[in-house]
């Protein structure tokens, strides 16, 4: 099955596979003249889990947005396989899902959203080959949504969009998957669903980047956190050692109870570096 | 069909097809961005076009298509820099095309009857010139709103998702609306440059009624669109009122009998609204749990109807919301 092969293009791509998936070095961003990213530094592997966890307004969604060329970069670097960011153009390496708001509203079924993230494989003017098909239905199955490949995507549940949302990144076979808070607004039973499907990915050899305000059902796929607040990274390092680190049960609200408990004020107080 | 024996009206009716194919094939992507204004506003640039023409002395077409492209490049530029989200740089450039056209075509003397034919389409008065131009534009149109319809979905429904696929989202942001300025052009003997918009808007939101899909709607809304400009120009051949106003009215007037069907289909759609969860109130509120004892168990299949509620679901039963919480259930 293509999908579950990122592994062989990677090793074809000579001593590609030595860099890491993503670094940024120094990053700041600016939105509206405002700093929202001071001096970050980072870096996925081929391969490796990672998690942003952070508050409301802690830059978690701003610095995978500006990783991907979404936003424009104020000071620092971002290479993505290798290749600084300008000059990166293989984009079928790459899977992103935007947060679930951004979705299409229009009407549209769910092949037809899921058949976009085959675009940076496909030349202008040439229709769909046979192959493309076959991924776009693929990944609609990883995602357990086969059986709903002509529903209109309003149709769907929330959880069942955000699936879509995974397919269409998975559709191009990517090699790093970059998911913006894809439990938020998920019922629990459907986080679990997703995080299974991620799982899968996971240890089929992709690197997985995955914006969240908190870990819950995805903790266990986690290899690494990076916790930032206003802009900065304040720690990072496994999820239990980031625990450790910051006092905080981060992965405690994974089972039985299903309400979200605000952060207590304060909680990282201590550890912030100011 | 005698009506087929005058040449004029050959040309009317292959004039009303073409327009008929093209406008809803651009227009599912202005529809897609929420820009179904913009056609009207390109209208309105096109009509400085129009005046610059009878002031010169030149056809009107070429014109009219060199003016409106240029605004319409200098609009998503505006736009695409982020200088435009208030309407008024739109305002000023769409009511200095009409001003602009109103007072060329004053001075070249020929005042607003001249270019009401343009304003309000005047079918029967296209010569063959204009035809073939029309015919030339229609296929440029044609060729990139179906060769590059993947491309030209993902970037009209989700922009940031196309860049992370290494589409060039600005070049293809100029190219709908530069199809659109011509599409607007190509319009104005058929329906005119006031109604053109509709054109582009009515047909597809009455195949999104109709049909499920963006391929599926892009078919019929040409389809609906062909209907519509061809059995309006042969109707007001027969009821002697002018084509444009008639083709709008028989787009409408399709939209309006797609609603009652698009209701009859929304409703086995059935989609759990949605309450957001108010984080910070959360603690506010005592956890209380359901007092009676509950033997029944919620779930996506029972007759309760389920409202997600922040991170989990609710489900409405005789009155009460009740969530699921370990091994009870919580009053929402």
């Amino acid at each position: 099955m293509p999908l579950s092969s990122p592994a062989d293009s990677k090793s074809t791509g000579s001593g590609a596979s030595a860099d890491p998936v993503l670094r940024v070095e120094d990053l700041s961003v600016f939105l509206g003249g405002l700093p929202v990213l001071r001096g970050i530094s980072m870096s996925v592997r081929a391969g490796e889990a990672v998690a942003l966890l952070g508050g409301n307004g802690s830059g978690k969604s701003t610095l995978v947005r500006a990783a991907l060329g979404l936003l424009p970069v104020e000071r620092g670097s971002i290479s993505l396989f290798g290749s600084p960011l300008g000059t990166f153009r293989r984009w079928s390496r790459i899977g992103y899902v935007p947060q679930r708001s951004t979705a299409p509203a229009s009407g549209a079924t769910v092949a037809e959203v899921v058949s976009s993230g085959r675009l940076a494989l496909r030349k202008p003017f040439i229709p769909r080959s046979a192959k493309d098909k076959r991924a776009v239905h693929d990944a609609l199955e990883l995602v357990g949504m086969g059986g709903r490949a002509k529903s209109d995507v309003r149709e769907l549940s929330g959880g069942q969009q955000q699936r879509v949302l995974i397919a269409r990144a998975l559709a191009g076979e990517p090699e790093l998957l970059v998911l913006d808070e894809p439990t938020a607004g998920v019922d629990l039973e459907h986080q679990h669903v997703l995080a299974d499907v991620i799982s899968a990915r996971v240890n089929a050899g992709l690197a997985v980047v995955v914006v969240l305000h908190e870990v819950g059902p995805l903790t266990p796929l986690i290899d690494r956190g990076v916790l930032l607040r206003e802009g900065r990274v304040i720690a990072q390092g496994p999820l239990a050692e980031l625990q450790h680190t910051t006092g905080q049960l981060l992965a405690h609200r994974r089972t039985g109870h299903e309400h979200v408990d605000p952060e207590p004020e304060g909680w990282l107080e201590g550890t912030v570096d100011h | 069909m005698e009506i087929l024996a005058y040449p004029f009206m050959q040309r009317a009716l292959l004039a009303a097809l073409l327009t008929g194919i093209i406008a809803p094939a651009i227009g599912i992507y202005i529809v897609q961005r929420r820009l179904s204004l913009l056609g009207d506003g390109l209208g309105h640039v096109a009509i400085a076009g129009v005046g610059l023409a009878l002031m010169t002395g030149q056809a009107p077409i070429p014109w009219a298509v060199a003016v409106c492209v240029a605004g319409a490049v200098v609009v998503e530029i505006l736009r695409q820099q982020g200088k435009a989200t208030g309407d008024v740089g739109l305002a000023i450039l769409f009511y200095g095309g009409l001003a602009a056209g109103v007072l060329m075509s004053g001075i070249a003397g020929q005042g607003a009857a001249a270019l009401s034919q343009y304003l309000f389409g005047s079918l029967t008065t296209v010569t063959a010139a204009d035809l073939a131009v029309i015919g030339v534009l229609a296929v440029l149109v044609l060729v990139p709103t179906l060769g590059l319809a993947p491309q030209l979905f993902a970037v009209s429904t989700d922009e940031e998702f196309a860049r992370t696929q290494g589409l060039r989202v600005r070049l293809y942001n100029i190219l709908i609306v530069v199809l659109a300025a011509v599409t607007v052009t190509l319009a104005m003997r058929t329906v005119g440059l006031l109604l053109v918009s509709a054109l582009m808007v009515v047909p597809v939101a009455a195949a999104q009624n109709l049909v499920r899909g963006f391929y599926a709607a892009l078919i019929t809304a040409m389809v609906v669109g062909v209907s519509v400009t061809v059995g309006g120009a042969m109707g007001s051949f027969y009821l002697d009122t002018p084509p444009g106003a008639l083709i709008v009215v028989l787009a409408i007037v399709v939209f309006v009998l797609s609603w009652p069907y698009s209701a009859l289909i929304s409703k086995r759609r059935r989609v759990a609204p949605v309450l957001p969860e108010l984080v910070d109130d959360e603690t506010l509120l005592p956890h209380v749990a359901v007092p009676e004892a509950h033997p029944h168990k919620h779930g996506p299949d029972c007759e309760h109807p389920a409202i997600r509620h922040g991170d989990h679901t609710d489900y409405v039963h005789e009155g009460h919301r009740h969530a699921q919480h370990g091994d009870h259930y919580d009053e929402h």
